[in-house]
């Protein structure tokens, strides 16, 4: 402790003059003012609500929604689903966009992020011409375009493509074989996620050279294998493979994936991709020249020097701003609107909004669940950067 | 502190607004504001459509001029406000219209659980489908399997998945935002059919690239009372939304037409002596003008002058009275006598 006592410091102020004290009034009326200010809001929407005998409360959540939803990943059936089941499909089909949308965007961003920086003169300049042409297209924009382009490339479906192996293609979407599990679906996607999950932990203890390599990747795959057969033969379930068939509208059984789904990701990917791309260039930018020259005095090649030099100090710089970007991707997903994907938007503050009328407990309802994603991204991402970030010793 | 004084403001001004954005008096505010607050579809043909002037017509755009020729004896002092199918209640709750006049089907929750009132049925319509001629598809009946295009947030929705369950048929529905995306869905093949209220299967035929190619399917498949909307408590106001309509019809019944109206004046017809004011107190009695009801017919007409200029035979759409005929003549439309 090399600082003196803090009682033999400055002499004390008067009460109204000390900085602290001052700046704890102005935090305290701050605080009492917004509180007043949103019990004020509050109160006056609750009045009016009550005045025009407008329903509140949560009570439509239990009742029967009736209405069709065209991707539905859990079981949903408009005669007997309630608008809280609808809630669920709607959240899923957000969370699948989200999922894969923050994945390829990654990707591409990457790609195209240390494309800008390649020495070769066409590589770069496409790089850079692809993200400045993207970023400044408005997002919508996009979207209703890929959503065409999705739609128009496609053939009709009396013309669809037959795919090798029991396929389909088509402008209703891309149709291929399903594997039906007889109810043992669920447990067997369970078990799935339970071995990955154990595979990470593998990954932590074989890196802290508590497991050697060799029993880790063993482990790994009789965790990713075993686990799902184990509870698929549990749960007594039969595999059979289900084919899409035609009938005289319609492709019926298989696996789905609507034309919508693919115009959003196309979209989500492409202009997220772009901004991601930046960030990276940024990052490898502020990585010192020396540090590049340093490894190619060394004899590395320059893959090497790019893969296990730069980018792991890129990271410190890309991960926040990555962040953001995973963020932005998450929320603009709610576009999905309109181009007709049944995402968390459309269908509850659409579709069950319009039945109920209660706009108040929907939109509230759909902020929190944006927030809580929007949340839990960030803390991952926070725990993936303070593991990057330079430790200073 | 500058900047602490300003968010403060801005905060005292947003509570303000929502403090005082329903008020129970709406023709007060009305007429204080000078201009009707009208919200109207801005996508329909025939029902609620700017023109490229940015001029407004249909059915529904003539209700609203006709409450405010009754009200100001002046059918422009309305604003036009487009809304679409899912935030068109939530705006008039919280005010920001005075009168929800966009092709909106009146039901038992509407009238209750929304806080709002139907006033009086201005077009009966019903849900119905259009499909490609060359799909040779003849009746609804035979759309097993298909997939139909929607358009979000209306009854259509509901009425769809019952009608495809109560049938035995399997269906695959997109739901669409906006009617245009909806529409290009369905022409692009997407989708076999699309569906919604019969008056705006015409409207949407006749936007596609090759009408002829398209045909509506005999079925109408639920019941759409159309009516205009006012918020729950204001019964002056809701009598007057209400009555605007029953005037226009009842000036049909009576022929008592834009271009007659100043001769019917002199009429010796007691029914016409008090739809016109020149009898009895009844304008007064709802809070307008004596002369209310000619103020209406004069500037905006009756109720079938303005059927047939906006979706009759005066306009492309060609929809014939049907069910919308007055009572004497085999329709619906039924208005209770002004005395």
């Amino acid at each position: 402790m090399m600082t003196p006592g803090a009682a033999s410091g400055p002499p004390k102020a008067p009460l109204l003059r000390d900085p602290r004290f001052r700046s704890l009034v102005t935090q305290v009326a701050l605080c009492v003012l917004l509180a007043a200010v949103v019990w004020l809001l509050v109160e006056a929407a609750r009045a009016n609500l009550a005045r025009t005998n407008v329903a509140s409360g949560f009570g439509f959540w239990n009742v029967t929604a009736g209405f069709d939803i065209s991707q539905t990943l859990i079981d949903y059936s408009s005669s007997s689903s309630t608008y809280g089941r609808a809630f669920w499909v709607g959240l899923l089909n957000t969370l699948l966009v989200a999922a894969i949308g923050i994945v390829l965007a990654t990707i591409v961003g990457f790609t195209i992020g240390i494309a800008q920086l390649s020495t070769n003169w066409l590589v770069a300049r496409l790089a850079v011409g692809y993200v400045q042409l993207v970023r400044n297209v408005p997002l919508l924009l996009q979207l209703l375009f890929w959503y065409n382009a999705v739609l128009k490339a496609l053939p009709d479906f009396r013309d669809s493509v037959r795919l090798p192996g029991g396929g389909y293609l088509n402008n209703r979407g891309l149709f291929l074989p399903g594997l039906d599990l007889g109810g043992a679906g669920p447990f067997v996607f369970c078990a799935l996620l339970a071995g990955i999950a154990v595979v990470a932990a593998l990954v932590m203890l074989a890196r802290r050279g508590r497991i050697g390599a060799l029993t880790a990747t063993a482990l790994s795959v009789l965790a990713v294998l075993g686990l799902p057969l184990a509870a698929f033969l549990v749960a007594g379930g039969t595999a059979s493979l289900v084919y899409p068939q035609m009938s005289r509208f319609n492709l019926y059984g298989g696996i789905e994936v609507l034309p919508e789904f693919v115009a959003l990701v196309a979209g989500l990917v492409v202009y997220t991709g772009a901004f991601i791309a930046e960030t990276v260039r940024a990052g490898l930018l502020a990585v010192p020249r020396g540090q590049t020259e340093a490894a190619l005095a060394l004899g590395l090649s320059r893959g090497v020097v790019l893969w296990r030099v730069v980018i792991p100090q890129a990271m410190r710089v890309i991960t926040p701003p990555l962040t953001n970007q995973y963020l932005n991707l998450t929320k603009n997903s709610s576009l999905a609107v309109a181009i007709g994907y049944p995402d968390l938007v459309q269908i509850f503050t659409g579709t069950v909004l319009n039945q109920t009328g209660q706009a108040v407990e929907i939109v509230a309802i759909t902020m929190a669940v944006y927030l809580a994603i929007s949340l839990t991204t960030a803390v991952l991402m926070n725990v993936y950067n303070a593991r990057v970030a330079l430790t200073e010793r | 502190m500058k900047r602490l004084m300003t968010t403060v403001i801005a905060w005292a001004a947003i509570a303000m607004t929502f403090a005082t954005a329903v008020s129970a008096a709406t023709l007060d505010d009305v007429k204080k504001r000078g201009t009707l607050n009208c919200g109207a579809n801005g996508q329909l043909p025939g029902f609620g459509l700017p023109d490229a002037q940015g001029n407004w017509a249909g059915l529904d755009v003539d209700l609203c001029r006709a409450v405010a020729a009754a009200i100001f004896n002046d059918p422009n002092k309305v604003k036009f406000v487009a809304l679409t199918a899912k935030d068109r209640f939530t705006a008039l709750q919280s005010g920001d219209v005075d009168v929800l006049a966009r092709n909106t089907t009146w039901t038992s929750s509407r009238d209750s659980q929304l806080g709002l009132n139907a006033t009086a049925v201005n077009y009966y319509d019903g849900q119905g489908f259009i499909i490609r001629k060359d799909l040779k598809v003849n009746s609804a009946l035979e759309l097993n399997d298909a997939t139909v295009c929607v358009q979000q947030g209306t009854t259509t929705e509901l009425n769809l998945a019952d009608y495809f369950r109560s049938n035995k048929m399997r269906l695959k529905s997109v739901t669409f935002l906006q009617v245009d995306e909806a529409v290009a869905a369905y022409e692009s093949g997407r989708c076999n059919a699309y569906t919604t209220d019969a008056s705006g299967l015409y409207g949407v035929r006749l936007k596609l690239a090759k009408p002829d190619d398209h045909v509506v399917l005999p079925e109408i498949i639920s019941k759409e009372p159309l009516a205009p909307f006012v918020r729950h408590g204001d019964d002056q106001w809701f009598d007057i939304v209400k009555w605007v309509h029953f005037a226009m019809v009842n000036a049909e019944e009576l022929n008592v037409t834009k271009a007659n109206v100043d001769d019917q004046m002199k009429s010796d017809n007691p029914e016409i002596k008090r739809l016109l004011g020149v009898e009895g107190p009844f304008g007064e009695q709802l809070g307008l003008t004596k002369d209310w009801v000619y103020r209406i017919v004069k500037h905006v007409g009756n109720y079938g002058e303005v059927f047939e200029r906006d979706v009759g035979q005066g306009s492309p759409l060609k929809i014939t009275r049907g069910l919308n005929a007055l009572w004497t003549k085999g329709g619906l439309q039924y208005a209770p006598p002004i005395r």
